[in-house]
């Protein structure tokens, strides 16, 4: 396979009227009001594009991969690794060997928990994760230190919402055997500074995994100039379809480690008494893969590529800014997550309202935000609340959008006064 | 009135509502209204835990009659609690038990009693039965 970066021309300048007409479901309506699509950190929405790669994928290029001698199975093979070479490229992996498909990041995680916490975590051993971790970068890390005895430790979130870097001074020890960390959190938009955690966890030969579901579809991420030694992430959250994610990891790490399931597709030679498993990448991907997945992932990857993440950072940071200071009018909003480094996701609570009640009526109003706890209850517990209202924005989100938003906000806030 | 009586006249309530802020306005203000619940009978005991809001349940039999109290966090849920109590409220454990909840999809509050909405509701009216269901066998 080609390994040199497949690099589309980025298209400029960045015409949002001519973005939106791409996502057709951004045309429908909401509770009988044009919908305002404010929930794109959960899940994002699909450019045609990817749409009709999906379709295309069926209609003409099914077959299952890797074993086929006739020429369909070769041409979905070739599509479904091209896809592959394309995240590579995308993150700038050193090789294809590097890239795993897995469901996504939450299977990104438990595979590393599992593989490599079986064998290189023991009794005693510590485990660093942060206090803005999401559920799926907490619990798989409990589930191996239960089984092993290690222990998890947590960097804790400062009023702001940054992680406390003298606190990951101090809980950085030898007893540390791997740190996992969130790139952006999905609750506070905080970018966090893991190249510096990177850097300070491997000057004690520690590896790190980061959790960047939320940033690839915000921003340039470049594995080898972070030195990530894992870097996982899902394709549904940047505008490829669910049920696809890819796990990055380094090559001497997914060679020293055991693989995670065991079935077709990842062994080289069975019998009764031995298997042997099968090369990188296929010794992590047991079963047939998620081909149309794959397929349409690299379409999402290209459409991304074609605008290019600098025009995407630009327009959201816009969009950050002005929503930023629109609710900031409000009376009695509270923002919570005021960190000086943020992603376009806005997370605020209304004095005297449940987030329930002000998800409810901005439902009601056409405008799909997120509320609840965003499946990071020990950060909601520090802060000492049930839950906020999340606002995230993507590149397909414009100005009148927010306006929606702010205008929704205060009407509800008025009936919950 | 039977429970269904009360159904009914809550159906012919909302009847008069020209939209649904007029609804949810009289919703919360209902919700702000809702009797409290004992503040000791706040507790883990009586809670139940929804993902999005919590609902915080007290049942208490007289006479084969039974009469709730309940509390919720947030104020939508607490204006449809209060609905929910005006319905099952101090009525017979046996009806109760047996009823049939049709006026909320009738009102069009359906969403709100939906199981994917994990707002507590759905276990509150599970929880209102069992209490009824106990209550009759003991008596």
């Amino acid at each position: 396979m080609d390994t040199t970066t497949e690099r589309t021309p980025v298209r400029r300048p960045f015409e949002i009227t001519e973005i939106r007409r791409e996502f057709p479901i951004l045309f429908r309506e909401m509770n009988g009001k044009p919908m305002v699509f404010l929930d794109s950190a959960a899940s994002s929405q699909k450019p045609k594009v990817v749409i009709e790669a999906l379709d295309h994928y069926y209609e003409y290029l099914n077959a299952n991969v890797h074993r086929g001698v006739y020429q369909l199975s070769q041409e979905a093979t070739d599509a479904h690794e091209r896809g592959r070479e394309l995240a590579r490229g995308f993150i700038n992996a050193a090789s294809a060997k590097e890239v795993l498909f897995t469901r996504g990041t939450t299977e990104g995680i438990n595979l590393v928990a599992q593989c490599y916490g079986r064998q290189f975590i023991k009794a005693g051993d510590e485990i660093l994760i942060s206090g803005m971790e999401h559920h799926s970068n907490i619990v798989p890390w409990q589930m191996i230190a239960e089984q092993t005895g290690a222990v998890l430790k947590v960097i804790p979130v400062t009023e702001r919402g940054e992680l406390d870097m003298e606190a990951f001074d101090q809980l950085l020890s030898n007893r540390t055997r791997l740190v996992s960390v969130v790139h952006i959190s999905n609750t506070l938009g905080t970018i966090n500074p893991v190249k510096e955690i990177i850097d300070k966890a491997h000057a004690r030969d520690v590896p790190v995994l980061v959790d960047g579901a939320q940033a690839v579809p915000h921003q340039q991420v470049d594995v080898q100039a972070l030195d990530a030694d894992f870097y996982v992430f899902s394709g549904h959250k940047m505008f490829g379809p669910t049920g696809i994610g890819i796990l990055y990891g380094k090559e001497k790490w997914l060679d020293a480690m055991p693989p995670y399931h065991g079935g077709g597709e990842m062994i080289k030679t069975v019998t009764f008494e031995k298997t042997t498993y099968n090369e990188l990448p296929f010794k992590y991907e047991a079963g047939t893969p998620d081909i149309s997945g794959s397929v349409a992932l690299g379409v999402a990857i290209e459409y991304i590529q074609r605008i290019g993440h600098e025009a995407i950072q630009a327009h959201e940071q816009d969009l950050l800014q002005y929503a930023t200071d629109g609710l900031s009018q409000i009376e009695g909003i509270r923002m919570v997550g005021e960190a000086a480094d943020k992603a376009s996701v806005i997370s605020f609570l209304l004095d005297g309202a449940h987030p329930y009640d002000v998800g409810t009526l901005l439902d009601k109003l056409g405008i799909a935000v997120r509320t609840g706890h965003h499946c990071t209850q020990p950060l909601m517990d520090q802060f000492g609340i049930p839950g906020t209202v999340r606002a995230s924005f993507a590149l397909y989100n414009n100005r009148e959008d927010v306006d929606r938003l702010v205008a929704g906000v205060e009407r509800a806030a008025r009936m919950l006064r | 009135m039977d429970i269904n009586q009360i159904q009914d006249e809550i159906i012919d309530e909302f009847a008069f509502f020209e939209d649904w802020m007029e609804k949810y306005e009289y919703i919360i203000d209902l919700g702000k209204n809702l009797p409290l619940i004992d503040p000791s009978k706040k507790d883990d005991d009586h809670l139940i835990k929804g993902c999005q809001s919590q609902v915080w349940l007290e049942a208490k039999e007289k006479d084969g009659i039974i009469h709730f109290t309940a509390d919720s966090d947030a104020v939508i849920t607490k204006g449809i609690i209060a609905l929910l109590i005006r319905v099952l409220s101090d009525q017979k454990a046996e009806a109760i038990a047996e009823t049939e909840l049709y006026f909320i999809d009738q009102i069009g509050l359906k969403e709100h009693l939906s199981p994917t909405r994990s707002n507590g509701l759905v276990s509150m009216v599970k929880q209102m039965k069992l209490y009824a269901l106990a209550f009759q066998h003991k008596s």
